[in-house]
């Protein structure tokens, strides 16, 4: 792994939201989203990124894009902090690093064919100037993604969930990025169509070595598509490994509960549930101690009142647990 | 074999919209037994909310119509109801969990208030017995403190919470089937485990059928006895559970089944997945409605529509390539045992 | 990706076919389509074109000079003298005054709510886009106007401005912008929320062409309603100011002066001011069944 060139250097980020008081006079409270959160991700590879709603992983992937404005730490690429980039620099790092939203039926103007759609980044960056140039790059971009010629003109509300996904991307590879943010790209599609998509990521990658950090909340599209899983809890990563050994070896009590709550892969296979009590609790006031601390069947003492800190126990398996301190 | 509770026949409702006829759902046939549990999977637009919908008769007014087939509940034709038999038979013998917890309960109304305005509506009872039983139901549902409960509002409450008060608002008039129309499509893994091992507990407690609509084959591994695959508004295969995974029949099946990505899969495999998308239901009806997409299909798929045959005792296939006489083997894709 | 079949049914699943669907479709959900489909709509759209008609085509209808005094003839009742709707006070066809003052009252209102609407609408995308204290400015600034009651607005306005159909366009637009700043600043909060936009920014689309090629398009449907129902409501404004004596000067005919003019001899000729009063009555009412009907083709909830 430490061979591989590091694109991206996220560093203790951290985004908080000030929620308005409630009442007339009252302190607004602070929401934590994101707590801390570091962590390399190399030119080529998927990162996924899984954890239940709320646990700040849609968060981390707008901090990434910039769409949210970090409270704290730092995203480095190319040697530099993307948050302290200027005007000029900042439209040139636009290029490179992309997004592909959850929703395929809003992340597409209703107004704007799939052609213009396409179009649009490269109008916006003026990359291709040439309007005839421009919609035979589109319409080339649309066939990579598995459209066609009768397509171009359609409007977006004409097109099936998969197919609007797979705008999405086009508009996406315009620019040539370097790395692209996946929101829960395939979340809202059916099962078949849902194939077909990560089919396409897969491929893409392979052709334009993309880096893709892609979230979602479905393990067995995570452990489909990535290198590398984090799980994250509560604006926490808990738990950092590479796809295979989350399977084989989970390590986090968080982990091994959420895999055990994953539906079965036959009608034959009967799980053994680890439960954990309670639900999930809330991230807003002050967070002391580790968050999964009161829900945790193996919670110690020093659980309550520190927060421990994601450290590699051999072959870049990172986990946020004291139970493997001494390791 | 326990008796048939609920048996739909040949269900064919429409969409009548301004730019043609939507087949939504066009020959479901199918059986649920007392205190069994069906699943009905597919793609959406599959006709899987609409049969449901079709079945407590909840359709959109003036374009959704039921235009052929019988549901046949305990003997009696719940096409043929009249508006005051209707209102008695949902949620007296029939409850309806919807997909989204947070929809289905109103906002401006005290959980308690609702519940027990469901009781009174249903059950010949006092305003401080339904409160009881609003109270117990809760209690069965796994709420923390009931009583307080009823006092909150349903935003007070998290998307796992309302689903449970959901159900238990349907488990409260002890209907003789619940609908679960996507019941944990909205929620966590982890919280869906629990609602679904929830509804399991009420179902061997108060022996009710429940009809469970999902798009997660995962789900029906856990829940389901017998399992219906829709597919562009018909029934393509029918059977129990386990023959169903173990061998299915139907080439959509088959692709159903490749499509999903397993966690004991390699890293970054290719998926099977079938070809292109489903087709657009006023387009459907002339042929087999797989057959742009299916890898097996042979001229007749293009002309004829396939009929829903027995080709086992209680393994129902609707495939012209797959008879009693005459059966095709699964091809040369092998998925990952 | 899909292997291509070339078998012969292709026609009834295949691309071919669903082509021709989504042209069916498109047809179907044609606006003009739609409101064809919509009684209330027609209704309207049949009055509203009647009497734009007839503000057009005035010259050829009307069968007088609509400002030829005749004292000889002065208030003359229905169909006397060849005078259809008879004469005022000093002997004008009241016919031929409806038709030319539907010209005025048409052009004032429609040319107050364009005015209104351009106004407030870069108001309103501004405010609902920049948001802080430009909001807070341009929106404190509206509430102040909408605390006027109108017609104190307008009667100070005319009074600096001074009569003359430009000036009373002016009036009523003015007096409209705060409430299209309003609509187009709620839609704008809705729309520049939605992903599409979030998307845009990620694509680093510039703020200038977020708002006028993203946003701007995406809020038309709500302000094509409003404005259509607002017309009706510049009528009456035309016609208030005009009955206040600070709107058309006499005298060209609007239907308000001539209501005006009615007004003063209403136990004499009720006549004047009934045929006027029911001319605005209609056309209101055409624009205000048009507008309903237009606002049931464009809702966003009926979209799919």
């Amino acid at each position: 792994m430490s061979d591989k060139k590091v694109i991206l250097k996220v560093r203790n980020l951290t985004k908080e939201f000030k929620i308005r008081a409630q009442k007339f006079g009252e302190q607004p409270q602070i929401l934590h989203a994101l707590t801390d959160v570091s962590v390399d991700i190399y030119e080529g590879e998927t990162l996924g990124i899984i954890g239940e709603s709320g646990c700040g992983k849609s968060t981390f992937g707008k901090c990434l894009v910039q769409l949210h404005k970090a409270t704290a730490g730092s995203v480095e690429y190319d040697g530099r902090n993307i948050f302290e980039l200027k005007k000029e620099d900042l439209k040139n790092l636009k290029r490179d690093i992309q997004m592909v939203f959850q929703d395929p039926f809003s992340s597409l103007d209703p107004r704007m064919t799939a052609g213009k759609l396409v179009e649009e980044p490269m109008i916006v960056h003026k990359v291709v100037t040439d309007k005839a140039e421009r919609s035979r790059k589109a319409l080339e971009l649309l066939q990579t993604v598995g459209l066609d010629v009768q397509h171009v003109h359609r409007y977006p509300h004409e097109f099936s969930g998969g197919q609007r996904q797979r705008i999405n991307v086009a508009r996406a590879l315009a620019l040539n990025p370097k790395l692209i943010v996946c929101d829960e790209p395939v979340s809202a599609l059916d099962v078949s169509i849902q194939a077909q998509v990560l089919n396409l990521f897969n491929q893409l990658q392979k052709e334009y070595n993309l880096t893709y950090v892609f979230i979602s909340h479905d393990l067995s599209v995570i452990k489909h598509i990535s290198d590398r899983i984090a799980i994250m809890y509560l604006g926490r990563i808990v738990e950092l490994c590479d796809a295979n050994s989350i399977y084989e070896n989970p390590l986090h009590p968080y982990t091994q509960a959420l895999l055990s709550a994953i539906p079965p892969e036959s009608p034959f296979e009967k799980r053994e549930r680890i439960v954990l009590s309670g639900e999930i609790p809330s991230p807003i006031g002050e967070q002391k101690g580790c968050p999964l601390a009161k829900r945790c069947p193996k919670c110690m003492e020093r659980c309550k009142t520190d927060a421990p800190q994601l450290k590699d126990v051999g072959d870049g398996h990172h986990v946020a647990c004291f139970l493997f301190d001494d390791k | 074999m326990s008796e048939n509770l609920l048996t739909v026949k040949d269900l064919k409702t429409y969409f009548f919209t301004a730019s043609g006829v939507s087949k939504a759902v066009d020959g479901v046939s199918f059986t649920l037994k007392k205190g069994e549990t069906m699943g009905i999977v597919g793609e959406s637009g599959s006709g899987k909310s609409v049969t449901a919908s079709s079945i407590i008769r909840l359709l959109p007014p003036k374009i959704g119509r039921i235009v052929e087939g019988t549901i046949d509940f305990e003997g009696k034709d719940i096409i043929k109801l009249n508006k005051k038999e209707l209102l008695n038979f949902r949620g007296k013998d029939i409850a309806v969990i919807f997909q989204d917890p947070m929809t289905s309960l109103d906002p401006v109304f005290k959980i308690g208030n609702q519940m027990v305005e469901m009781i009174c509506a249903h059950q010949d009872v006092s305003k401080e017995e339904a409160r009881k039983m609003a109270v117990e139901a809760l209690k069965k549902v796994g709420i923390p403190q009931p009583e307080k409960r009823m006092e909150s509002y349903p935003y007070e409450l998290s998307g796992g919470m309302c689903q449970r008060v959901i159900i238990a608002m349907a488990v409260c008039c002890k209907p003789k089937m619940v609908i679960a129309d996507e019941p944990t499509t909205a929620l966590d893994v982890t919280v869906q485990a629990q609602v679904l091992e929830l509804l399991q507990e009420l179902q061997d407690e108060m022996d009710t059928s429940i009809l469970l609509i999902t798009h997660n084959l995962g789900v029906v591994w856990k829940m389901c006895d017998t399992v219906m695959v829709l597919y562009a508004g018909k029934t393509v295969e029918y059977a129990d559970t386990k023959t169903l995974y173990a061998q299915p029949l139907h080439p959509y099946t088959w692709g159903l089944l490749d499509s999903m990505p397993k966690l004991s899969d390699t890293v970054k495999g290719e998926l099977n997945t079938i070809p292109g998308v489903p087709p657009d239901l006023r387009l459907t009806g002339n042929c087999c409605n797989f057959y742009n997409r299916c890898p097996y299909a042979q001229e007749r798929c293009g002309k004829e529509v396939p009929e829903l045959v027995e080709v086992e005792p209680g393994h129902f296939v609707a495939c012209h390539r797959q008879n009693k006489e005459n059966k095709l083997v699964r091809g040369e894709e092998n998925r990952n045992e | 990706m899909a292997k291509q079949k070339n078998t012969a049914t292709a026609e009834v699943l295949g691309a071919e076919a669903h082509s021709q669907l989504i042209k069916r479709e498109r047809r179907a959900n044609n606006v003009w389509n739609k409101l064809r489909r919509n009684k209330t709509a027609m209704i309207g759209l049949v009055i509203v074109v009647f009497m734009m008609l007839m503000a057009i085509l005035a010259p050829l209808i009307a069968t007088h000079d609509p400002n030829a005094i005749k004292p000889s003839e002065t208030y003359l009742s229905f169909g006397e003298k060849g005078h259809i709707f008879g004469t005022d006070e000093f002997g004008r066809d009241l016919f031929s005054r409806i038709v030319y003052g539907a010209r005025v009252s048409l052009i004032a209102a429609i040319g107050g709510t364009v005015v209104g609407a351009i106004i407030g609408i870069l108001l309103g995308l501004l405010s609902g886009y920049l948001g802080g204290a430009v909001d807070a400015v341009i929106m404190r600034l509206m509430d102040g106007m909408l605390a006027f009651p109108f017609v104190l607005l307008a009667i100070i306005l005319m009074t600096i401005l001074g009569s003359g159909l430009p000036n009373v366009i002016l009036a009523i637009g003015i007096g409209n912008v705060p409430s299209f700043a309003r609509v187009v600043r709620g839609q704008v909060h809705i729309v520049k929320n939605e992903e599409y936009c979030n998307a845009g920014r990620v694509l680093g689309v510039s703020n200038i062409r977020m708002l006028f090629r993203h946003i701007l398009p995406n809020t038309i449907s709500p302000i094509i309603v409003y404005a259509t129902l607002n017309v009706a409501g510049a009528i009456i404004s035309e016609a208030t100011l005009s009955f206040l004596g600070l709107g058309i000067s006499q005298p060209t005919a609007s239907w308000g002066n001539i209501l005006r003019a009615g007004k003063d001899c209403l136990n004499t000729a009720p006549h004047i001011a009934t045929i006027s009063g029911i001319f605005i009555l209609i056309t209101v009412l055409g624009f205000n069944l048009f507008g309903d009907g237009v606002r049931d083709v464009l809702d966003p909830k009926m979209k799919k």
